[in-house]
């Protein structure tokens, strides 16, 4: 049953994306051009409505469905976020995905994006195969 | 309708992507983020004993396998469903051998960085940005530092 969920959250998910053209290499393209503000946007609203609203589930101390505490499990900050991270960002802006639109676009139809998957599933294979010689 | 089928502005998809924040916390216990599904995919394609690399916690992000699957199927319905033209994602250049090696290429990059980051742009910057965490603002501002580089050079040489 909760993998049902999961992909029904994942289909609403994945027709935001993809109406919203966050997916587009073009979009992708112009927000790192500064042409057109629609990405930043859209990054910032939906920071500011999922920080408002774990806000509000701290303060009224909400629970889960089932009654359980909710968790958020903070990532504590190492290197690897910032070299990681302009790593991922280059491949961003060549693909013109995150891992959530790799995903989308491949739904969608543009099937090169296959090639972005494999890419990524090696590319995170291969950081697992050297993980322990980088700098963290 | 063409609310609907045309683009969706960004006061509208902005606040849903939001959304799910607090929608997958409250509905399943679960924190938002993609990239943790490159290593279970992976894990499912290797052999039993290569799998021992990866550490993949399955309790914390087993769920996001069918959340990823979920993704192409709402992205397959709105693309043939929900758009009145059909939709153009990817430059026409990358519908070539050499397209396919660039993507390659661009894809391994996304795959390790996100992985050496530990999050992409769902966990740090939409899900840790809504914690106000500072370890996923650096992250978040070295996704754009490295697009930005990319891409100014990419377009100016």
């Amino acid at each position: 049953m909760k993998n049902i969920g999961c992909i029904l959250y994942g289909i609403a998910f994945g027709i935001v994306l993809t109406k919203s053209e966050v997916i587009s290499w073009f979009r992708i393209q112009n927000m790192f051009l500064f042409k057109e503000a629609h990405m930043y946007l859209i990054i910032g609203s939906a920071v500011a409505v999922g920080a408002l609203s774990v806000q509000l589930i701290k303060r009224f101390q909400v629970k889960t469905l089932r009654g359980e505490e909710i968790t958020y499990s903070g990532k504590p900050f190492n290197k690897g976020f910032v070299i990681g991270g302009l790593i991922f960002g280059l491949g961003w802006a060549i693909t013109g995905a995150c891992p959530g639109p790799i995903f989308a676009q491949i739904g969608a139809g543009e099937y090169p994006a296959l090639f972005t998957l494999a890419g990524a599933l090696t590319g995170a294979f291969v950081y697992h195969s050297v993980k322990t010689k980088l700098p963290h | 309708m063409d609310s609907i089928f045309g683009l969706w502005h960004w006061y509208i998809a902005g606040p849903l992507i939001g959304l799910f924040v607090p929608a997958l916390l409250i509905c399943l216990n679960k924190r938002l983020g993609i990239s943790s599904s490159f290593e279970h995919i992976c894990m499912l394609l290797l052999p039993e004993d290569k799998r021992s690399i990866f550490r993949f916690n399955k309790e914390e992000n087993g769920w996001k396998i069918f959340f990823v699957a979920g993704i192409m199927l709402g992205a397959f319905f709105a693309a043939h469903f929900l758009s009145s033209t059909a939709p153009h994602f990817l430059p026409d250049k990358y519908y070539s051998a050499q397209g396919y090696v660039k993507l390659f290429i661009g894809g391994m990059l996304v795959g390790f960085g996100t992985r050496y980051a530990n999050g992409c742009t769902s966990g740090h910057t939409i899900f840790g940005l809504s914690l106000l965490q500072s370890s996923s603002l650096k992250a978040t501002l070295a996704f754009f530092a490295g697009g930005l580089i990319y891409t100014f050079f990419a377009y100016h040489f």
